[in-house]
């Protein structure tokens, strides 16, 4: 859990994206129990509604199901479905302003391939 | 409770405070009401709690005036930065007038309160400091358990951590009972994450009216070269715009993504920082 949010941010994204992060690094497993819209609220001190809405686009995706009087749980599927989507923005997200750095700074096509493999060499090590 | 604001102006000889101004708040939210010194907030409190009458136009909660009317003035409480009590009154003594007052006044709520600030119950209102008066009408406002809590400006003098509990409270509060709250505030960063709605005041005239999460995910500061940042402007409003060094920020309703395709560096308007570019004086305008 973050310690503060960050203002310039919707805050409903925020508070979605981090029960994303926490599912697919099984921080939370399926079956168990999330923080409720209170809970975020009183954590972060924001407006229960706008917690609420993180949760309930959550539970739309079919990440989250409902349990009347219980609260939030991660459902079976939750994490393959959250790496599926992921994978979907990974290019927006993530290579793309990869890309327009190195094109900034005249990086080569092949030079920045051999500089994505480095990185693996580095990890596997 | 409905509140609608229809054409509302107030003139303190020539200056008009409020100037046709009209909006509706719907729903059971929590409003930030933001603008600057003069702006003319605490006189729209002032009138939507039935204190003072408007010059013309009018206020109408739940379809009736608020002035001089029983059954609303008891559905509103207005808690303002200063001279909220009678100096001569005891701390218990001016609960107990609230209590009278406030029909779903909440006595335990109260009770913990005054204990959470060190107020002593024997103590007169004229022997409190500044932070200790704030306490106190902080405890009325949310005992008060009123459908609409209206607070000007709530902690004159109240240290950080009492502002905190406060803050803490109040959400508490607010999960456990719905209300509609509007607060009024110059501590925006401290508060902008409660608000589910924001309205901006500049000069007696309703700048903006939007919802919170909507702000934050609609109004960006791109930089990047002159002519690329230009580029990226043509057909949206602009808030304000700065140059440096061949280099643009600008401030613009537009989407993150958007302004990424662009190759542009994006980053979100903090409500406070929004607040400023929008309220700042025009020069020679």
């Amino acid at each position: 859990m973050k310690n503060s949010l960050d203002e310039n941010k919707p805050i409903f994204l925020q508070i979605k994206e981090q029960l994303e992060d926490s599912i697919i690094d099984e921080s939370i497993k399926p079956g168990e129990r999330v923080p409720s819209t209170n809970e975020f609220a009183a954590y972060y001190k924001i407006n229960p509604a706008t917690a609420a809405k993180g949760i309930n686009e959550l539970v739309a995706e079919e990440v989250l199901f409902k349990r009347r009087g219980v609260g939030m749980f991660v459902t079976e599927d939750a994490q393959e479905i959250l790496i599926e989507k992921r994978k979907k923005t990974f290019y927006e997200s993530y290579m793309l302003p990869l890309k327009n750095e190195a094109k900034k700074l005249r990086i080569q096509e092949s030079e920045l391939m051999e500089m994505v493999k480095k990185g693996d060499m580095t990890n596997e090590n | 409770m409905k509140i609608e604001v229809k054409n509302l102006t107030k003139k303190y000889k020539d200056n008009y405070a409020l100037n046709n101004v009209s909006f509706t708040l719907n729903e059971t939210k929590i409003y930030g009401l933001l603008g600057r010194n003069g702006a003319g907030k605490t006189t729209f409190m002032d009138i939507l709690s039935g204190q003072i009458l408007a010059n013309s136009g009018e206020i109408l909660i739940d379809g009736e005036n608020p002035f001089d009317n029983q059954r609303l003035t008891e559905s509103i409480c207005l808690i303002k930065e200063g001279h909220n009590f009678k100096k001569d009154l005891k701390v218990k003594n001016v609960l107990k007038i609230y209590s009278f007052f406030y029909p779903n006044w909440d006595q335990e709520l109260a009770e913990a309160l005054i204990k959470e600030y060190n107020l002593h119950p024997e103590s007169k209102v004229k022997t409190l400091s500044k932070g200790m008066e704030s306490a106190l009408g902080i405890t009325v406002g949310l005992a008060s358990k009123a459908p609409i809590t209206v607070f000007d400006e709530p902690y004159i003098g109240l240290d950080a951590p009492s502002r905190k509990k406060f803050y803490e409270i109040m959400l508490e509060e607010y999960q456990e009972t719905r209300r509609t709250i509007i607060f009024s505030t110059h501590l925006i960063d401290e508060v902008s994450l409660m608000f589910e709605e924001v309205l901006i005041l500049r000069e007696g005239s309703l700048v903006l009216q939007e919802e919170s999460e909507i702000l934050r995910d609609n109004t960006i500061a791109v930089s990047g070269k002159i002519e690329d940042v230009e580029d990226f402007l043509i057909g949206k409003e602009v808030i304000q715009k700065k140059q440096l060094a061949g280099m643009m920020t600008a401030y613009v309703y537009g989407k993150v993504e958007e302004a990424k395709m662009h190759g542009l560096a994006v980053e979100g308007v903090p409500i406070q920082e929004l607040m400023i570019y929008l309220t700042e004086r025009k020069k020679g305008a």
